[in-house]
């Protein structure tokens, strides 16, 4: 593991912290007399050279008072904080320690003790111990103790489930004993922190009941004891309240950053924003989109979408990457489009930026990207979201989390329709028991009140394409919509999907991993590869047209029902190039028999070869192509 | 079809019986295990022995001590809090009098901090959610982690030597109007509000990356309702459960922060109670500060219940 560097405030932090303590151990001896050197005629003076901090109303000077009370400041607090973490430690022990039952009831003895402001329990603590440094420090003790006492309880229960204390008690070992050698050995260092922690708390609570006068009672001081007579001459000697009120915030934050430091050191990381794992610069998405493109396949003023030239680009600490290249495809009304490519090929980024759904840092370039004929960014804000509603719909991936939890089916299928449509909630409400009515879903009036965890997976997944339907959109993208179901499931979808777009005749892109479902299902496939469509062809002559290495491999791998089971299941050796690391020549060449010196040196652009019918490849399979055509070309 | 809600919301009210129950017994222990004779330690040596007697006598303190447990509870009941040491005042009448400074202004700070934070935490999600507008993610945290590590008597100071004494803006004590609100309101809520504003947004940047809020988005709801129905419920587990410990926490806020601004409530009456050795007013104001804080979590906890169905699944 990589040693974690102190950044230069933590360093900052470290020395402060350094300098607390040297002044908690010099700081009565050397200041010790000036601070109690009552001065009859600088009595309650304002801050000078002299006095930085002024004096109090004995004349004595406030500066030297506060650097001596660094010592007494810091020792309650540590003792304050030992005790505490002491007998929280000893209370959240005892539900481990004493079996099931009883340590049920010292659990929640623990939680009733959480339940009551800490403040409470010192200041009556304090009452029966009785006012000053002794009752202060129990007081704060007995209220600090019930939070340790927890994470105590919480992490020795972890490790008293584990395996080597289960197999330590098959030895016999005596409860102490067990505790005493696994258990507490185990969970020390994550407890010494929290003490350490607990030591900045325990400073700051400590000058509150000083500060209330319930704490540290004259001749002796500390800082809350200080401030305290400070306030009191506020409008007179500002810096009086001041000076012990930055001492404490400047301890407290030195504690406080310090055990965060320590913490951190001890994690062996810091929390960052998560990066990207790009090094290096890629190549960005402008020299991709430079690579001209042939148009559309089914180009035509009915297609329902239109794309041209789509690349999608995340700009990371690394460089651009460019998950999504010059990607051109259109659906005609009613059609049902395939894309099938591997996890990581660009097809759901795809669905997404046809679905304006890219958020930054991603950025989408296109040179057309249209639905019904109309490009979505040369129109207005508004305008554009209306196309959108109108015409598309998405279904996800994972019906158990594309519902919202907290919201009932009624809301979630209705809103659409009430907040685009003009619905009042009654319609709207009506509009959503016939749309689940019509994709089959049983008791669909009795599912408007329910919340999506009383809904099971395939249902959930139901809903989903209703409340996308509501607004009767011509297009359903589903990316992956059967993925996380089970088979059975799965056809039921699938079947759902089919029926709309046959009774509404609503187009369908239909994106997944799974070649098989995917020509079960569609009319033409698309083909994605390292974020670039590379094979178009129509989804029943799939085995006979497959002209690119990578489609021919995907069928391939998919077992027809009666392989031969006896004989290893054939699989594409390697894998998809990362996405910072993408070739210049074709992505699939590494992978490829085929591949040819040109095939690692050019890219192949998608060539036509017919209608609904593309590939990019320097060398195409199969019999029924004109191969040397396309290669003379170049 | 069963009620978990039903069963939940009983278990949860037996628990809260428990609490109070366990908070009466701690409050009563206190004239028991105050060491020697509670009364003479507060009325001090010097005070004649007949009145000593006199005040044992009318707290029962010769009695067996479950029988005072008795008329300790019997009069809680009845709203008979005794009577206080000091000025033989009843306490229930010092505490009618005192509650409902302290109610006004802890329930406006914790409104306050709610309205503050809670906006200005999801907006701060949105604002720089992805990476984006860096400069206003670390001012934030900035900001935020300062005001956290500054505790609430400091803060009260420094309102009060910037504003009140070298401003002069607003007044200290002594205004009836609502000026006399401003200083003790922030110095409550500061700390709430960065607590619970860090919060939000964590929660908020977490529902923000969840998948039904990418489905809202493909619904093009506008962003009020994306925000406000879709993303605010989700986070609101997060929040409320802190937001009944941050108003547990105000109790002790207003408790410190009274006495800075000598404001007339609670506060600073069990903190001139204390070293007076006022028992029957120290009790008796533990006790209701320490059920409203019950109270709170209780209500928090059924609240939660009914905005996150969820919160009942996994609590069974």
């Amino acid at each position: 593991m990589e040693r974690k560097r102190l950044s230069p405030a933590h360093v900052a932090v470290l020395a402060v912290f350094g300098l607390l303590l040297a002044l908690a151990l010099v700081g009565p001896i050397v200041w010790g007399d000036r601070a109690e050197a009552v001065d009859l005629e600088a009595l309650g003076e304002g801050a000078s050279w002299a006095h930085p901090f002024g004096t109090d109303d004995l004349g004595r000077d406030m500066f030297a008072r506060v650097l001596v009370a660094t010592r007494l400041s810091l020792v309650l607090a540590l003792l304050t904080a030992g005790l505490g973490c002491g007998l929280g430690l000893l209370l959240g022990l005892l539900p481990t320690m004493l079996g099931s039952h009883l340590g049920k009831l010292a659990g929640s003895a623990i939680g009733l003790l959480l339940a009551l402001p800490g403040l409470l329990l010192a200041l009556l603590v304090a009452t029966i111990v009785g006012v000053g440094a002794t009752g202060a420090v129990v007081g704060l003790a007995v209220a600090i103790a019930p939070a340790f006492a927890r994470l105590t309880q919480t992490l020795a229960a972890q490790v008293a489930d584990s395996e080597y204390v289960a197999a330590a008690r098959m030895t016999g070992i005596s409860l102490p004993r067990l505790m005493a050698r696994h258990v507490l050995p185990n969970i020390a260092p994550a407890l010494v922190l929290q003490a350490a922690m607990t030591i900045g708390g325990a400073l700051l609570a400590l000058s509150a009941l000083s500060f209330l006068g319930l704490g540290v009672q004259e001749p002796q001081y500390d800082w809350g004891a200080l401030l305290n007579a400070g306030l009191d001459r506020i409008y007179v000697t500002p810096a009086a309240a001041l000076g012990p009120g930055i001492a404490i915030i400047i301890a407290g934050i030195a504690f406080n950053v310090t055990g965060d430091a320590f913490a951190g050191a001890l994690a062996g990381e810091t929390i960052r924003p998560a990066r990207r794992s790009g090094r290096g610069r890629s190549r960005s998405a402008a020299a991709s989109s430079a690579v001209p493109a042939n148009g559309p396949s089914t180009a035509g003023s009915d297609a329902v979408l239109q794309v041209d030239g789509l690349s999608v680009a995340f700009e990371g600490d690394g460089g651009t990457l460019t998950p999504v290249r010059d990607v051109s495809f259109s659906v005609g009304a009613g059609e049902r489009v395939g894309i099938v490519g591997e996890s990581g090929s660009g097809k759901s980024l795809t669905a997404l930026a046809i679905a304006d759904l890219i958020e930054p840092p991603g950025t989408v370039q296109a040179k057309r990207l249209a639905l019904h004929g109309r490009d979505l960014r040369e129109l207005p804000e508004r305008e554009r979201r209306r196309l959108l509603v109108t015409s598309l719909a998405m279904v996800f991936q994972d019906p158990l989390s594309s519902l919202n939890p907290v919201l009932r089916i009624e809301r979630q299928v209705g809103e659409a329709a009430e907040v685009h449509l003009g619905a009042t909630r009654r319609q709207a409400r009506v509009r959503a028991v016939e749309q689940l009515r019509e994709l089959r879903i049983p008791g669909a009036a009795r599912r408007m009140g329910q919340h999506p965890h009383e809904l099971s997976g395939g249902m959930r997944q139901r809903v989903t394409i209703a409340m996308g339907l509501t607004t009767r959109p011509s297009l359903i993208v589903a990316d992956e919509p059967t993925t996380a179901l089970d088979v059975t499931v799965q056809r039921q979808v699938l079947r759902v999907l089919r029926r709309v777009n046959a009774e509404h005749g609503t187009a369908v892109v239909l994106i997944s991993h799974d070649i098989s479902v995917i020509s079960a299902f569609c009319e033409r496939v698309l083909v994605m590869y390292a974020g670039r469509v590379v094979e178009e062809l129509a989804a029943d002559r799939m085995h006979a047209d497959a002209a690119h290495p990578y489609t021919r491999a995907l069928l391939a791998a998919t077992p027809a029902l009666d392989a031969d089971l006896d004989r290893p299941l054939a699989t594409i050796p390697g894998r998809q190039p990362a996405l910072d690391a993408v070739p210049d020549g074709c992505p699939f060449a590494p992978r490829c028999v085929h591949a040819s010196d040109r095939c690692r040196e050019r890219l192949p652009l998608l060539e036509t070869l017919g209608e609904g019918r593309r590939v990019a490849c320097w060398h195409p399979q199969g019999t029924a192509l004109p191969v040397p055509e396309q290669e003379m070309k170049r | 079809m069963r009620h978990p809600w039903l069963r939940f919301a009983l278990r949860r009210t037996a628990g809260f019986a428990v609490s109070l129950a366990v908070l009466v017994t701690i409050t009563f222990l206190i004239t028991q295990l105050v060491p020697g004779d509670p009364v003479r330690a507060s009325l001090g040596p010097t005070a004649p022995a007949s009145l000593v007697q006199e005040r044992r006598a009318a707290l029962h303190l010769d009695e067996p001590v479950l029988q005072q447990y008795r008329y300790y509870v019997e009069g809680l009941v009845r709203g008979d809090f005794g009577r206080s040491f000091t000025s033989g005042q009843p306490v229930a009448e010092v505490i009618a009098d005192r509650f409902p400074m302290t109610l006004r202004l802890a329930l406006v700070a914790f409104v306050v901090t709610l309205l503050v934070a809670v906006p200005l935490g999801m907006a701060i999600a949105v604002l720089t959610r992805g990476g984006r507008r860096p400069g206003i993610e670390k001012s934030f945290s900035l900001t935020t982690g300062f005001v956290v590590s500054v505790p609430e008597y400091l803060m009260a100071t420094a309102l009060v030597a910037l504003f009140a004494v070298t401003l002069d803006w607003l007044p200290v004590t002594g205004s009836s109007d609502w000026t006399a609100y401003v200083l003790p309101l922030v110095a409550i809520s500061a700390v709430p509000i960065a607590v619970l504003a860090r919060i939000t947004r964590v929660e908020t940047l977490k529902v923000l990356d969840q998948e039904y809020m990418r489905v809202a988005r493909s619904k093009r709801l506008p962003r009020r309702l994306l925000y406000v129905r879709h993303a605010l419920p989700n986070t609101l587990t997060a929040t409320l459960t802190v937001g009944g410990m941050l108003l547990a926490g105000l109790v002790a806020g207003t408790v410190i922060v009274e006495n800075i601004f000598s404001w007339p409530g609670l506060g600073t009456a069990i903190v001139e109670a204390i070293p007076q050795k006022n028992y029957p007013l120290v009790q008796a104001i533990a006790l209701l500060l320490g059920t409203i804080v019950l109270l709170v979590n209780f209500v928090v906890d059924m609240l939660l219940a009914r905005l996150d169905p969820r919160s009942l699944i996994r609590e069974s």
